[in-house]
């Protein structure tokens, strides 16, 4: 497992590296030349180059590429253009938010989803099953930024039940933390809650057609023994990945929810960097994102070998 | 002979509701079982005989309306409560059924299969039911059982899993073990080594057993009585040496007669010509008519000839008499 776990990581610092290289050769055929925005109406030729220089952009390509990587290994992902604060510490600082109401928002995405599918499969063509089905293609259909408009109208408007946008950090305030991020994670949530349901649902509904619960059911168990220890048990299995891969799109941001509730997360910074065309900024960013993606995988597959013995990783 | 059947099902029809209709899986079957016999269901590929012992005992699915009488142990099970009933099941009727490769749990531990049927109907606590897991799986031959018990279903080959779901089934010593096809999923040398342990396991146990097959020739040895199914019917039972000896339903025939050579494996009937009737459009006469390569009485087509009897405790539904051999 160790040996697995180191073997991985290595891998994922492979892909992180091809990351870099592909980010930055995109940027190199974005039009428009990044120093040139950030200074705006203050242009004057000398500070251009003074600038430019600053930022290493004076030097061949290769060499640009090269100290950025290297520098990057030593955990400086350079300075903003616009700020002129090291990218590491403006990108750092945004996770907090983007990671609490990722998070939010997947608990409260799976503590709906998880009875709802789960029932919903065991009682199929019932009512509830009935009332499931509609509610996940509600969630899958409507958009999420016009549902975010809808709870801002009514619990902070109408009701004035909680605050329609802002952060505050869950360090600083909990209590302040929790009713800010309320809104914007239900609204992410509903949407992830819809597709986990369905998800789980037909998971739920194929293990229960396998042959080893016809069998749990002729020993003569509860069905709540048969239920909890033959069908979770294997129907989880899956869901484990489908929640891992809706955290991890999470993770990269949801820059509309985060733009319209005044979040300050990872997708609020991305989006603020492309206006700003902030270049090392936004190679920050997504080289974050894909970090955490890898994580994720890495712990979805250790957590994939706990779970199914016919799975051993090595 | 006179003690009282371990299982006894009388008029049992089993109707599925489908997409297109009523299909009537199984249609007015009675068979019975002593303690320490065997008696073999046989027919092809759906015929009823999975249906049959799946509804008697409260497993057959959600959309199926069960009708009859069932008695276990002298208990009427289609009164009793689902609950009622899921305390018989594992307890009183241990199940093998025909796929050994999907029928155990992927992620539970064969002990842990075995012994949870102990866990729930004896009482036992989970260290007590590893325990007995261990002993049965020395019962069922397999060698170093305290090894294999902490082993998972992958972890062992096709015959051993099936040795497992035997010893699944055997852990409350149960009065009656239902094994559905138990060998067709297994190679011949298996199958044999499975049909052997069974019959052993029954010499030492006492068990009452119902054998589901659509080989004859696993009958022959095994069984003290068969009965015959087609299209949801019993269409002949008796004592295994009198239907064998004096088989009177065509169909009866034409199955000892695509009967595979012992030892050559594969036993298919693809010699009857044509396929059974679909359980949704039962013809109104014998099932088998559209088959029959007899056809020996006109009533056959459209009146359903009734069970009566050829020799003691040996009947057959049909019209037809065939000749006798002696006479
Ligand atoms: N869940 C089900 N829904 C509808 N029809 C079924 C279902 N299970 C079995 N049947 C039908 O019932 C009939 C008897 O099936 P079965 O008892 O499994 O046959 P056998 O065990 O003799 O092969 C078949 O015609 C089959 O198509
Ligand atoms: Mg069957």
């Amino acid at each position: 497992m160790g040996r697995f776990v180191i073997r991985r990581l290595l891998q994922s610092g492979v892909v992180l590296l091809g990351v870099t290289l592909v980010v930055f050769l995109l940027l190199q055929l974005v039009p428009g030349d990044p120093v040139r925005v950030a200074l705006g109406t203050r242009f004057d030729p000398q500070t251009y180059e003074a600038l430019r220089a600053r930022a290493g952009l004076d030097r061949p390509l290769v060499v640009q590429y090269l100290s950025y990587v290297g520098n990057a290994l030593t955990g400086d992902l350079g300075v903003s253009f616009r700020s002129g604060r090291p990218v590491t510490s403006i990108v750092l600082e945004r996770l907090p938010a983007t990671l609490s109401l990722a998070v939010t928002a997947v608990v409260f995405a799976t503590l709906v989803a998880f009875p709802l599918g789960v029932l919903s499969a065991l009682r199929s063509g019932s009512p509830l099953d009935h009332a499931a089905r509609v509610f996940s293609q509600f969630g899958v259909s409507v958009p999420d930024f016009w549902m975010g408009i809808m709870f801002i109208l009514l619990f902070a408007g109408v009701l004035g039940w909680l605050p329609p946008s802002g952060y505050v950090a869950l360090t600083d305030d909990p209590l302040g933390w929790a009713s800010h991020v309320v809104l914007p994670a239900v609204t992410v949530g509903l949407v992830t809650a819809s597709i986990l349901t369905r998800f789980i649902r037909s998971a739920v509904l194929e293990v229960l057609s396998e042959d080893y619960v016809r069998t749990a059911e002729a020993k003569g168990l509860r069905t709540r023994v048969v239920v909890l220890r033959h069908v979770l048990r294997n129907a989880l299995i899956p869901v484990v990945t489908v929640v891992a891969v809706q955290l991890a799109s999470l993770l990269g941001g949801v820059i509309v929810i985060e733009v319209l509730f005044a979040w300050p997360g990872v997708g609020r910074l991305t989006y603020d960097a492309v206006q700003a065309r902030d270049y090392p900024v936004l190679q920050g960013a997504v080289l974050l994102v894909a970090a955490l993606f890898l994580l994720i995988n890495l712990l979805v597959d250790v957590l994939y070998a706990r779970l199914d013995p016919r799975i051993t990783v090595r | 002979m006179s003690d009282p059947p371990v299982l006894s099902v009388e008029d049992l029809t089993v109707t599925i509701g489908t997409r297109r209709g009523p299909a009537r899986a199984v249609a007015g079957v009675d068979w019975s079982v002593r303690a320490g016999e065997t008696l073999a269901l046989v027919g092809e590929s759906g015929s009823g005989k999975s249906m049959s012992v799946l509804a008697a005992t409260g497993l057959a699915p959600r959309a199926a309306r069960v009708a009859g009488r069932v008695h276990l142990l002298g208990t009427e099970l289609t009164a009793l409560s689902p609950d009622r009933r899921r305390r018989m099941r594992g307890r009183h009727v241990g199940f093998v059924f025909q796929d050994p490769m999907t029928s155990l749990n992927p992620v539970l531990t064969v002990g842990r299969q075995i012994g949870e049927a102990a866990e729930e109907h004896l009482g036992l606590t989970r260290r007590a039911a590893r325990d007995r897991a261990v002993e049965l799986l020395d019962l069922v031959g397999i060698p170093s059982a305290a090894g294999r018990v902490d082993a998972y279903p992958h972890q062992l080959s096709g015959g051993m899993r099936q040795r497992v779901v035997i010893a699944m089934a055997l852990v409350c010593e149960p009065d009656l073990l239902i094994a559905d096809e138990p060998t067709t999923a297994l190679d011949v040398t298996t199958q044999a080594q499975i049909v052997e342990l069974v019959a052993d396991l029954q010499r030492r146990l006492g068990t009452a057993v119902v054998w589901i097959t659509h080989d004859l020739g696993v009958v022959a040895g095994t069984a003290d009585a068969v009965a015959v199914m087609y299209g949801g019917r019993i269409v002949e039972q008796g004592p295994v040496d009198a239907v064998f000896a004096r088989p009177a339903h065509p169909y009866t025939v034409a199955l000892l007669a695509a009967r595979p050579e012992p030892g050559a494996g594969g036993g298919d009937l693809a010699t009857i010509p044509g396929s059974p009737p679909s359980p949704l459009d039962l013809p109104a006469g014998c099932a088998f008519w559209p088959r029959c390569p007899v056809r020996g009485d006109a009533r056959c087509a459209h009146e359903l000839p009734p069970l009566v009897p050829v020799s003691v405790d040996h009947h057959a539904r049909t019209f037809y008499r065939p000749p006798r051999e002696d006479a």
